[in-house]
């Protein structure tokens, strides 16, 4: 069932891409060139495009990961390994189990059976704060804005191991006062960058959903984290926003983060992944680099068979077309007999 | 004239009285709980019982010191929000509010029961466990004082004296801890707690501290409410006091250092006006014997109050410290 095991230059050529939307994309942000891109990119190049295929440098590793709501089984998953370094994107039709089995690997939910674990430790039995600790780090389908917080507030709650977070530290400020102003300049330099810093006053609620959406990506940018997972960051997000959130999260690979990401507007995929991982019914139906998933019949027949509610394509209207022609001329010929179940495509007749 | 004035000079004493401090502490607490941190406890009034009990057991029944049963009342509190919240602060908000208003019935229930009255008194409770506290007064007690156009007596001033100052230490605790990054996680939980989880914080532990400090003020609300009146009976401690609680936090405005304090305040003052205005207008012929008497006064007064925090809420939602921008984003 997998395409043509042996990828023939396709990744190659898409390499050069990328550097010329990242200077569009995110003026301000990192300069330190795609080097680490093609460094992803390279080291993916070669491998096969098989399900639970190895990957040279796995950040993240999941092994017989099964998770069952009642009769359904949500997320069953043998073996995925997430390149570090690299933008993995999840893809799959809705209810694929996606965002199951990112509440799996951060914590908010337990499975069944299985281990999983983040630079060879173990997650398995950890709370979403103890794996946040580590550096896995999480934003949310629906955006979390803390909306009576203001947004100065918001970023540096994300700040780790924060002195004053504990009860009888916070009573006396000297202990934290150093800590928080440390906090605050990196927090007003992540605005910024997130163009965020004007409205630092604001309550969060007042803010659009598409700065929502900024916001808790910078947030969790706080934390320093090595691994950021996003559930949908375009989704509810105007074009022109969403390329500056592809230029921030090309801008986190630069810096060195595993990014994954799950995302349905495959324009989206194809531009900022290095490798996808896609989804049906709760199982890795495919891997590979962008290039290889459109080409993918499991894919096709996954993402866009049983859910299909596209447009119809040019050869697909001609085909019903012709259908319902025959069905008119053979209605034609039995002279008004009743209606049989060959008639029924009349009713895409225009 | 005359009697307007007495009416004002009557419910200033209530609003400065030990009750208003009862109250106040009581909404210190709830406003910790519910205004900072979201947690909804809807059995304050158990807290503030153990906290009478604890200081009525501990030196009438058990001879021990005053402040050994200030411990003891302030250690119960402490019991009591750590029994409530491990089974329920890891469900959502309701299990809380579920279990505090059972434990608040039953608690009381409990130390009214027959088999209760060795140790609590039983309904009739105890008395006379407040002689050396009123003895540490630095004037006369037995005195009595005026000023304002109120009298108090010596023992009054000097609980109500103690309980300003416990208020004044509530509040500036408080403060220190809402502008600390304590409070901002705290303040954080109460909007969502999975984003909080998701940012590496442990939200459980967050709770369980603000669950305790609400108790503890609750308990301290009920100390001074046991010594104001010299009494500690079960059935004072009833759970109509958490929510008497909760308006007077919700008057002066959640999530506000001084919120509460004033709210309790202004509600007490508000519930003694009404009552003594009312009773001098029936006495002196002004509202007519056919429409009510003096009896329905106790319950027209709180339809009075109930009106007035309706109009409250109607048109300053926020209380009176509150800030209408923050109120308004929960109708998003």
């Amino acid at each position: 069932m997998p395409a043509d095991p042996t990828p023939h230059g396709a990744t190659a050529s898409g390499a050069g891409a990328p550097g010329a939307g990242d200077r569009s994309d995110a003026p301000g942000g990192f300069h330190s060139g795609d080097a680490p891109r093609r460094l992803a990119q390279a080291a993916l190049r070669d491998l096969p495009w098989e399900v639970g295929v190895a990957k040279p440098d796995p950040a993240v590793v999941v092994d017989g990961v099964t998770r069952t709501f009642g009769g359904l089984t949500a997320v069953s998953v043998d073996h995925l390994e997430i390149q570090r370094g690299g933008i993995t994107g999840l893809i799959g039709p809705n209810g694929a189990g996606k965002t199951t089995l990112f509440n799996l690997l951060t914590g908010f939910d337990q499975p069944d059976t299985g281990t999983w674990s983040f630079n060879g430790r173990s997650l398995g039995k950890m709370a979403p704060h103890e794996v946040a600790r580590l550096g896995v780090v999480r934003t949310f389908q629906l955006t979390k804005a803390l909306s009576r917080l203001t947004v100065l507030q918001n970023m540096l709650l994300g700040a780790q191991d924060q002195r004053g977070e504990s009860f009888f530290r916070a009573l006396v400020p000297g202990i934290w006062r150093g800590q928080e102003k440390a906090n605050t300049e990196k927090a007003m330099e992540l605005l910024h960058r997130f163009k965020l810093d004007t409205k630092k006053d604001d309550f969060a609620g007042t803010l659009s959903g598409g700065q929502r959406k900024l916001l808790e990506m910078a947030r969790a940018l706080m934390s320093d984290p090595h691994v950021v997972m996003l559930d949908e960051p375009m989704a509810g997000v105007n074009p022109a926003l969403t390329q500056s959130l592809l230029g921030h999260v090309k801008d986190l690979r630069e810096q060195g983060m595993t990014v994954i990401f799950v995302e349905h507007d495959m324009d989206v995929v194809r531009d900022i992944s290095d490798w996808v991982v896609v989804m049906a019914a709760g199982r890795i139906i495919a891997e590979g680099p962008p290039e290889s998933i459109s080409q993918n019949q499991a894919v096709v027949d996954a993402y866009l068979g049983a859910h299909h509610d596209a447009p119809l394509t040019v050869e697909e209207e001609d085909q019903v077309l012709a259908q319902a022609e025959q069905a008119i001329a053979r209605e034609e010929q039995t002279d008004g007999d009743v209606l049989s179940a060959d008639t029924r495509p009349e009713r895409t007749d225009r | 004239m005359g009697d307007l004035l007495d009416a004002l000079s009557v419910a200033l004493k209530a609003g400065l009285g030990f009750q208003a401090i009862f109250f106040g502490l009581l909404a210190i607490g709830i406003n910790v709980q519910f205004g900072y941190t979201g947690l909804l406890n809807f059995g304050q009034i158990a807290f503030a019982m153990l906290g009478g009990f604890g200081i009525a057991v501990s030196v009438s029944q058990w001879g021990l010191s005053f402040w050994v049963g200030v411990l003891v009342g302030l250690l119960a509190a402490v019991v009591l929000a750590l029994l409530l919240g491990l089974p329920t602060l890891r469900l959502r908000a309701d299990y809380l509010a579920i279990a505090t208003i059972a434990a608040a019935e039953g608690l009381r229930l409990l130390f009214r029961s027959v088999s209760a009255t060795p140790v609590t008194g039983g309904t009739r409770g105890l008395a006379a466990f407040n002689r050396d506290f009123i003895a540490l007064a630095p004037w006369e007690t037995g005195k009595r004082y005026s000023f304002l156009g109120t009298t108090w007596s010596g023992a009054e001033l000097w609980v109500m004296l103690v309980g300003w100052v416990v208020v004044a230490l509530g509040c500036v605790l408080v403060w220190l801890l809402m502008r600390s990054p304590w409070g901002r996680v705290v303040k954080s939980v109460r909007e969502d707690e999975d984003a909080v989880r998701a940012l590496g914080k442990n939200v459980y532990v967050y709770k369980m501290q603000a669950l305790v400090l609400g108790g503890v003020f609750g308990a301290l609300g009920g100390m001074i409410y046991a010594v104001g009146t010299g009494s500690a009976i079960p059935d004072q401690y009833q759970n109509a006091n958490t929510f008497l609680a909760y308006a007077a936090l919700i008057l002066g405005g959640a999530a506000r250092v001084l919120g509460p304090v004033i709210g309790a305040m202004l509600l007490l003052f508000l519930i003694q006006f009404a009552d003594t205005l009312l009773r001098t207008l029936i006495s002196n012929g002004v509202i007519p014997e056919g429409l009510f008497t003096a009896t329905d006064v106790a319950a027209i007064r709180f339809v009075l109050v109930g009106l007035g925090l309706m109009l409250l809420l109607v048109f300053r939602p926020q209380g009176i410290f509150g800030d209408r921008r923050e109120v308004m984003l929960d109708a998003r």
